[in-house]
Parts: structure tokens; C-alpha cells; sequence
């Protein structure tokens, strides 16, 4: 009997390259290739008056030097956007090099080529640009209230706004026996990979073709883009996300300026160029994320039940929107997470400030919504003199009220339905395994001895899954080894090995004759992308709908050879035998061979097909019987028509130092539920990741931007990450909730880990330090001013 | 100062090697561009994050902030260097494997060559040795707790006083 591998621990597939060195990320392609490198805006708002480009275009190889002038057609236009909505009035997207006016620090100008990179930085240094500068809005509060503009042809820096109401919120308002109002910050922080973006573009004069390397979560929609833009024929434009060093968000945007500009540069130089980004770029020119402001209304009962809440929150865009509107959208969704609000009301308004834009990084939204919804548990408990936790409980949706309908709109334009949940049981299984009285009487105990000891908790709800689809292909060649290509590409999740355990289950072969390559688009041209915890939702049952029909048809093909019914087939260690006689089995290869009646037999198996044809003709059939293809291959697609919601729990006990401020996460303890799980060593591994981005981003990470639009943190030395030093050993817990939603009953899980953190690090702070802490993240500076004003 | 290339002569992973290179080329652009080893990653080229680490005579260095003329002579391990046999996997990256303690892998050469060192260095250390040494090492996918369990793995199986 083969082993089920679907739940199992199994071992990943794609390790043994990275672990010798032989990984292939973008960076490693066309060592020959000629460089990109950009020339930025130095300032955050400024009218370019003239760039000058002699004197670099004069320094020993330089191949090109190139600013909007150079920009034609389509090229000319500001790039697409991303995700376009009704409710987006301003929708400014960048030039692919700047045009008259910079919004932003950072923003691309010029492009130098050259022979290599240290020549192309040469050149960089001889370009004169000269601005005029312009005021620029750099604090979203600032911002907000319209002072000053951040883009010269507004009136204000409203990009998009949107509201909606779920119940009567007014009339509950009204005779509500509390009501309560707080203001909630969130600051701007970053996704943070350790390998950068990165593009290799070789242009095929001969061919007509155009081959890029990215550093991407979505090449698809590069390829896409890039046969519009350039006016090429799409199967003449190839796009390959090979293994890409992390991506949490960051990569997933199109079009990136470089993203364009390098393949660009690639066909009219007809030279193979290459543009690698360096950290400093990195912070000034990829997308962050995470700036919101939150100003919420609750009107509670004395048993503390939430009878309605009102959000209006700001939402710190950046320069341009070409994520569209998607990321406060996602704030507003998700900020009940698993509670209750009949009476629920939103005005959410996207403001453009002259910062790096933003875009989805890990938790895309939902950090603020937890942390809003967190907080505002915690200060109702307070307020009513109760229990969080028993608030937390009497505001649960219950097992019974699945589906559930939040009543505003999700991300993907349809309700926003809660598939699946038990919400009780996941919070008992976390008070559990923190041992919730022995922890606070162990808390009282350090108290009394003088120290500032804390414990708080964090809920969340998690779309994940979303659609529009994905696909997959599947084949099976002529050794029996199964070929699985996926469109959508990966950055260290494991899919490899996961789709891996979902094809050897359903072809019944071993793990070792599955070969999975992700993220390639001459495998498969259809693909959406790898971002919102969806890909081994929807990615995986694509996958598992393609197997299932290389299965339907190899099962025809034996059928035909073997004589007997399809039904009666068993799919077994990497052949198929009649039902109860396994010594009378034919290998997968065999069958594929088989099922391809080729004119001329390569080699014994090959025969098969061969005599089949032969077989078919004496018959007076067709060799490939009506409705059937040669080969055993198959494409097809997963779409959901909803998302599915995964849930947790985490909680966090805290020790601050009265003397610097600094804070030591003593226990962090999660629950998790992402429905069923194909690999659960891949699942604690993506929980533990997204919990130590989720605690540096409490309180290690923040984009520090001065008040004149400068990052003042643009290097590791200054915007510290967190290290293994200061991270706490993670305690996991899980609960399967399946999704009814899907055949694999699976959730997404990528971002689940970060989501929560910072709601359960700013109440385990508020715990420890006695005053409420409703802004985030919490560096030891904030702590300290904190504790200042902290009572006694 | 005279950017004229000049010849770099060194030992890499047991193999001597000998290419030119300007004297601001740094050790780790000439690892991957000149000696097409890119096994060594560039994270920050700062400094910071560790992603280059590689053994120099034994010791770790970041590649990024040495010069490839300023490793003439000296011997160099690098990631490619560090499995027994091709086909084979160390005990170190046998441990990386079964404890799940990489996943987009761009961070793992760096700390595959500190913990080495490490190993080396102290054979059997504790939890808080190890978080403390690998902390110049930055990795943003696995939340290192994986990568700590690794390490300890590959010391219980080495045998006691064995280097």
C-alpha cells in the first residue's frame, strides 16, 4: 500500500539545491549581461527642470542612458493599475521613468546601461538633474486634512474612498447604554526579503522573442503587461519567477518601473541586461506597507457586548495607488475578525502622501484591522470592568452560524461569507496550552518582585483562497516521471513539496517520480499570482483537478490495454493494476507511451502504442479513440467562487525594562486553524515566519521618514530586523476546521503567523505598563515615553 | 587609486583558483560573477544581514565587505565547499533538511557557514549560545526557531569532543 502523504510531515523536495548552493535565483542569470542601474529623485516633491545625461553617457561603457524623453507610445503613459475599483478618484500610478514631476524620494528618473554594474553606478554620479523642490506631505495626518498636496494636479490627496454599513449603526448609537471612542495608530513598516528584486531580460532579435527572469510573485501578469506595453505577440513573451529569495508582498506588484524599463533596454539594445537590486533601493523604491489611522465609535451593552461599531480610518497610500484600493478594503473586511457586529459602519478614506507607495506586505490590511478590533476589546473590557476574555467570548460568531455573513464587501468584490470556524474551541485550546492561571499567577509573582510583566491576547479572521483562479498542468512522460507546472511562482513556501504530496496521493506514485516546477510561464501561459494566502488553496486544487484527469485518462488508456473496466483499476506505486490482482500491473510510463500511437516505436514500451494503433485500425476504430488526446496531460483550473477563512488565537507574555524601554517576549503561545493540512511541518514553519515578522513588527520595525520626506532608516544598521536572539521559542497549537469550500478542505495560512502580533504585543504592553498602548509599533523609545506618563 | 585589474590567486572549497579582478571588486562579487560560485548571496551589502558569509582560513567574513584582492592568497570555504561529497549533504544541512529550517533558502548559505564555524569553534552549545552566535545572521521567512533546532540537531550527532 502506498503511504497517504496528504497531512503528512514530508520532508521538502526543494531542499537539497538550496542547501548546496545551487538555488537559481534571478540574480544568478545571464552572468554575462549588461547592467541596469537608476538614477532617484532626491527629494520627496519637486518639478524636474532638466536632467542632464552627457557626461554619464561619456564615461567608458555606457551602452545607453535613458529618461522619459526616451519613452514612446504606451510607454509614455503612467504604468496600469494594479487593481482598478469605481471608488478610486484620483488613480495616479508612476511613469515608468519620471515625467516633469517626482512624487516620492526614491522615484526613478534616468536609467543608465552599462557593461556592469559598477560602471553603470559610475554613470549614475555624472547625471544632472535639476528640481525645483515642492512641499511635500509627508505625515498621513498632515496629509489627511489636504496640507499639503502630494501631487500637483489634486486638490486634495484623497486617491479613493469607500463606505459602507452593515445593520442601522446610527439608531443603535442612539440608545446604546455605553459608547466609547479611541484613536488607533499603526506606523509604516516593510516586507523586508532578503533577496531583493531583481530583473534579467534577454531580448531574441532572430526569434522575436523576449525571455525575462523576475524576481516576482506574479509572472503572469508581467508577461501580460509586457506583450501590451511592447506590442509583442503573447507567446513571444516568456516570464520566469525562478527561486526568489522571499517576497511577503513586496514582489507581487506590476509594474515595478525597473520591471519594465530593463526588458525595454534588452530589446533596443539588443543585449541580454540585468538590473539587481541593492538594499538601499530596496527601501526607497519597493513598495511598503502599513500606515492607517483609525478613529472608532463602539456602542456597547453593560454585558459587554458590541451592539455597533464605527470606523472612519485613513489609509496611508504612499505616491501612487496601483494597488488600487485593495489594501484598506481588505482593513475593513476583516476588522470584525471573529466577532459578531450586527451593526457595523465604515469610511475609509485612501490618501496619497510623498512617500514609497505601498502596497500588500504579509497581513496586507489585517494587522491594523486585529489590532484595531484587539484594542478595542480590551479598552471595553476595561471600561465595563469585565474579563477580555469573556468579552471576547460573548461577541464570538458560534459554530452554528456558519456560513456567516459579515455584511460588507471582501477584497474580491463579492460578500465578504466566513466559510468555516470554531471559534471557542480555538481559544480553549490556546488558554490550554498557555495554562492561563499558572501564567497569571506566575505574572503576579514578578510583579510583586518589581517587574513590568504582561499578558495579552490577539484574534483574527483570515480570507484567504481567493480566486479569480488558478491552474495547473500535469503530465506523465515516457520514464513515469509526473511533470506538475504551475503559472503562479513561489518564494520558500514549500510548494514544490506540497503539490508534490497532492499529485503522488492521487496518481499513486512516490513523492521522488513527482518533478514540480512553479512560476514559469512557458509551462503554463494562465496564472493570477502568489499573494494573499492563496496558492496552496487555489493553486492546490488546480493541481489536484489536473491530476485527477491525467488519472481519468491513463485510467482509459489501461482500460483499452489491459481489456477491463476503468472502474477497476488501482493506481499504486507508480503503475496501474487490476483490482485484487496487483502482480498483472502496467507502469505509468508504459500507459503514457501506450497512449500516444505514434508511427514509429522508440524503444519496447513504445510498442504498446504502436500495437494499439494496429489493434484499432484491424478494428476499424481511430488509434486515439473520439475524445481522447495522445499522451497522458492535462491543464485545468481551480476558481472559487469565495474565499475561505482561516482563524487563530495568539497570546504573548512580556517583560519590559523600566531602564531602556526594551521588551522581552517571555512566551508566545499560538493557535492556529487553516482548515485541513497537506504538510504540517511546512504549515508551523510559514506560522513561526509570520510570527517573527509579526513581533518585529511590534516592536523593532518602523519606517522612520524625517518631516522633510527622507527615510531616515534605509540600511540594516538603522531599521533593525529581528534576529533569532530576540525571538521567543513559538508554542503551536492547531484545530482542522475544514473548508466546505473546496475538495482538499484546505485554508491559506501565509500570512496567519503576522497578523495578530501586534494586537497581542500592544495588549500585553498595556497589561504590563498600566496605560493604554494604542499605537504600534512599540520601539524602546516608545516604551519609555509610555512609561512616563504611566500612572504611580 | 588604479582601477587596473589584478590578478586574484586563491583557494576556494579546496580548489585554487586565479582570476582577475579590480581592485574595488568585492569578495563577493568575485565569488559569484568572476568564479561563477553564487551559492553566496548578497542581502544588504552592508554588512548586516550575513546572506555572504563565508569561512576564510576557517573564520567566518562577510564577502561583501572584503575586496577579492584582500583574499589572494587565503583559503576560502563556501556553501558549494560544504557537503562532503557532490550528492551528499553534511550533517549541518542534513539537520537544516529534517528540522524545516529553510524555506526560500536565500539566507541559508550564510547561516550554514556560521554555524559551521560555530560547530567548529564549540561542538555542543546551548540554545541561548546559539541564538546568540547566529544572531548576525538575518533570515525573514523561518522565525529562526527551525534554524536553532537544526544546529542543536547536527551538535547532538556529533560525537563528543569531536571538532
Amino acid at each position: 500500500m502506498s503511504t497517504r502523504m496528504f497531512g503528512e510531515p514530508v520532508p521538502r523536495t526543494e531542499d537539497t539545491r538550496f542547501l548546496t548552493g545551487r538555488g537559481r535565483y534571478t540574480a544568478d542569470f545571464e552572468p554575462g549581461a549588461a547592467h541596469a542601474a537608476f538614477a532617484r529623485s532626491d527629494l520627496p516633491h519637486a518639478r524636474i527642470l532638466s536632467i542632464d545625461t552627457e557626461g554619464a553617457k561619456a564615461v567608458d561603457g555606457v551602452l545607453g542612458v535613458f529618461t522619459y524623453q526616451d519613452l514612446e507610445g504606451q510607454l509614455a503613459e503612467r504604468l496600469p493599475v494594479l487593481v482598478p475599483s469605481d471608488a478610486l478618484i484620483a488613480p495616479h500610478t508612476q511613469y515608468a521613468l519620471a515625467k516633469d514631476e517626482v512624487c516620492y524620494a526614491g522615484e526613478v528618473i534616468a536609467m543608465v546601461v552599462a557593461r556592469d554594474r559598477p560602471t553603470a553606478e559610475d554613470a549614475l554620479e555624472r547625471i544632472r538633474v535639476e528640481y525645483e523642490p515642492l512641499t511635500a506631505a509627508v505625515s498621513l495626518a498632515g496629509a489627511a486634512k489636504g496640507e499639503p498636496l502630494a501631487h500637483l494636479d489634486m486638490a486634495d490627496n484623497v486617491a479613493g474612498a469607500i463606505t459602507e454599513e452593515a445593520g442601522d449603526v446610527a439608531a443603535v448609537f442612539a440608545t446604546a447604554p455605553h459608547v466609547f471612542e479611541w484613536e488607533l495608530r499603526m506606523e509604516r513598516s516593510a516586507s523586508m526579503p532578503l533577496e531583493g528584486r531583481a530583473v534579467v531580460a534577454r531580448y531574441d532579435e532572430l526569434e522575436d522573442r523576449l525571455l525575462l527572469h523576475d524576481a516576482t510573485q506574479a509572472p503572469t501578469g508581467v508577461r501580460f503587461g509586457l506583450a501590451m506595453l511592447f506590442g509583442m505577440e503573447i507567446e513571444r513573451v516568456h516570464v520566469v519567477a525562478p527561486d526568489v529569495g522571499g517576497g511577503f508582498g513586496v514582489k507581487v506588484i506590476q509594474f515595478y518601473p525597473e520591471e519594465v524599463m530593463v526588458p525595454w533596454a534588452a530589446r533596443r539594445l539588443r543585449t541580454p541586461v540585468k538590473w539587481v537590486e541593492d538594499r538601499r533601493e530596496h527601501f526607497i523604491g519597493s513598495n511598503q506597507e502599513r500606515g492607517q489611522i483609525h478613529h472608532v465609535r463602539v456602542a456597547a451593552g453593560v454585558d459587554g457586548r458590541i451592539l455597533a461599531l464605527e470606523d472612519r480610518f485613513e489609509h496611508d497610500t504612499g505616491a501612487y495607488c496601483s494597488y488600487g484600493l485593495i489594501l484598506p478594503i481588505i482593513t475593513a473586511a476583516q476588522l470584525p475578525g471573529p466577532y459578531k457586529l450586527a451593526n457595523y459602519r465604515y469610511e475609509m478614506r485612501s490618501i496619497f502622501t510623498n512617500t514609497v507607495p505601498t502596497s500588500p506586505y504579509r497581513g496586507a490590511g489585517r494587522p491594523h484591522a486585529a489590532f484595531v478590533m484587539e484594542r478595542v476589546i480590551e479598552h471595553l473590557a476595561g471600561e465595563l470592568g469585565l474579563d477580555s476574555l469573556e468579552v471576547r467570548r460573548r461577541n464570538f460568531v458560534q459554530p452554528d452560524e456558519f456560513p456567516y455573513h459579515v455584511g460588507v464587501t471582501f477584497q474580491d468584490g463579492g460578500p465578504t461569507v466566513y466559510d468555516s470556524g470554531d471559534y471557542p474551541r480555538g481559544l480553549a485550546r490556546l488558554l490550554d496550552q498557555l495554562d492561563l492561571e499558572a501564567t497569571r499567577a506566575e505574572i503576579e509573582r514578578g510583579r510583586a518582585d518589581g517587574r513590568l510583566l504582561g499578558l495579552g491576547f490577539g484574534a483574527y479572521v483570515e480570507g484567504t483562497g481567493i480566486g479569480p483562479y488558478e491552474g495547473a498542468s500535469v503530465s506523465i512522460g515516457p520514464d513515469g516521471l509526473v511533470s506538475v507546472g504551475t503559472a503562479h511562482g513561489t518564494q520558500g513556501q514549500a510548494h514544490e513539496t506540497v503539490f508534490a504530496q497532492i499529485v503522488a496521493d492521487e496518481l499513486g506514485v512516490p513523492m521522488d517520480r513527482v518533478r514540480v516546477t512553479t512560476g514559469d510561464t512557458r509551462r503554463l501561459g494562465f496564472g493570477v499570482g502568489t499573494y494573499a494566502s492563496r496558492t496552496a488553496v487555489v493553486g492546490g486544487n488546480a493541481v489536484l483537478r489536473a491530476a485527477s484527469e491525467v488519472k481519468r485518462q491513463a485510467a482509459a488508456v489501461a482500460a483499452r490495454v489491459m481489456e477491463v473496466a476503468p472502474e477497476d483499476l488501482v493506481f499504486e506505486d507508480g503503475a496501474v493494476h487490476v483490482a485484487g490482482a496487483p502482480d498483472r500491473s502496467i507502469p505509468l510510463g508504459r500507459l503514457a507511451m501506450a497512449s500516444n500511437p505514434t508511427r514509429y516505436a522508440f524503444g519496447v514500451d513504445a510498442e504498446e502504442g504502436a500495437r494499439l494503433s494496429q489493434l484499432a485500425y484491424a478494428g476499424g476504430d481511430r488509434p486515439l479513440p473520439e475524445g481522447s488526446k495522445p499522451g497522458l496531460a492535462a491543464v485545468e483550473y481551480y476558481s472559487p467562487s469565495a474565499g475561505v477563512f482561516g482563524f487563530g488565537f495568539h497570546a504573548a507574555v512580556v517583560d519590559v525594562d523600566p531602564d531602556t524601554g526594551f521588551v522581552r517576549v517571555l512566551r508566545y503561545v499560538v493557535h492556529h486553524d487553516c482548515g485541513r493540512i497537506i504538510n504540517p511541518m511546512v504549515v508551523e514553519g510559514q506560522i513561526h515566519g509570520g510570527v517573527a515578522q509579526g513581533i518585529g513588527g511590534a516592536l523593532y520595525e518602523r519606517i522612520a521618514y524625517s518631516p522633510d520626506g527622507q527615510i531616515l532608516n534605509a540600511s540594516f544598521m538603522d531599521f533593525l530586523m529581528v534576529t533569532g536572539a530576540e525571538m521567543p521559542r513559538i508554542e503551536l497549537v492547531h484545530t482542522e476546521t475544514p473548508s466546505p469550500s473546496n475538495p482538499l478542505g484546505i485554508k491559506g495560512v501565509g500570512e496567519a503567523g503576522t497578523i495578530p502580533v501586534s494586537a497581542a504585543i500592544a495588549n500585553a504592553l498595556s497589561d504590563a505598563l498600566g496605560v493604554p498602548v494604542d499605537r504600534m509599533p512599540m520601539m524602546p523609545e516608545d516604551v519609555l515615553e509610555l512609561l512616563r506618563t504611566a500612572p504611580g | 587609486m588604479s582601477r587596473e585589474p589584478r590578478e586574484v590567486v586563491l583557494t576556494v572549497n579546496g580548489r585554487r583558483y586565479s582570476a582577475r579582478a579590480e581592485p574595488r571588486t568585492t569578495l563577493a562579487d568575485f565569488l559569484r560573477d568572476s568564479l561563477g560560485l553564487t551559492g553566496t548571496h548578497l542581502g544588504c551589502e552592508h554588512g548586516v544581514c550575513g546572506a555572504c558569509t563565508v569561512l576564510m582560513d576557517g573564520r567566518s567574513v562577510r564577502a561583501c565587505l572584503l575586496f577579492a584582492v584582500q583574499a589572494e592568497g587565503h583559503e576560502l570555504t563556501t556553501v558549494e565547499g560544504l557537503a562532503p561529497e557532490d550528492g551528499q549533504l553534511s550533517s549541518l544541512q542534513q539537520a537544516f533538511h529534517e528540522k524545516h529550517a529553510l524555506q526560500c533558502g536565500f539566507c541559508t548559505p550564510g547561516f550554514l557557514l556560521s554555524a559551521a564555524e560555530l560547530l567548529d569553534l564549540k561542538p555542543h552549545p546551548t540554545e541561548d549560545e546559539v541564538r546568540a552566535w547566529l544572531s548576525g545572521n538575518l533570515c525573514r521567512c523561518t522565525g529562526y526557531q527551525n534554524i536553532v533546532d537544526a544546529v542543536l540537531l547536527a551538535s547532538s550527532r556529533r560525537e563528543e569532543g569531536a571538532r
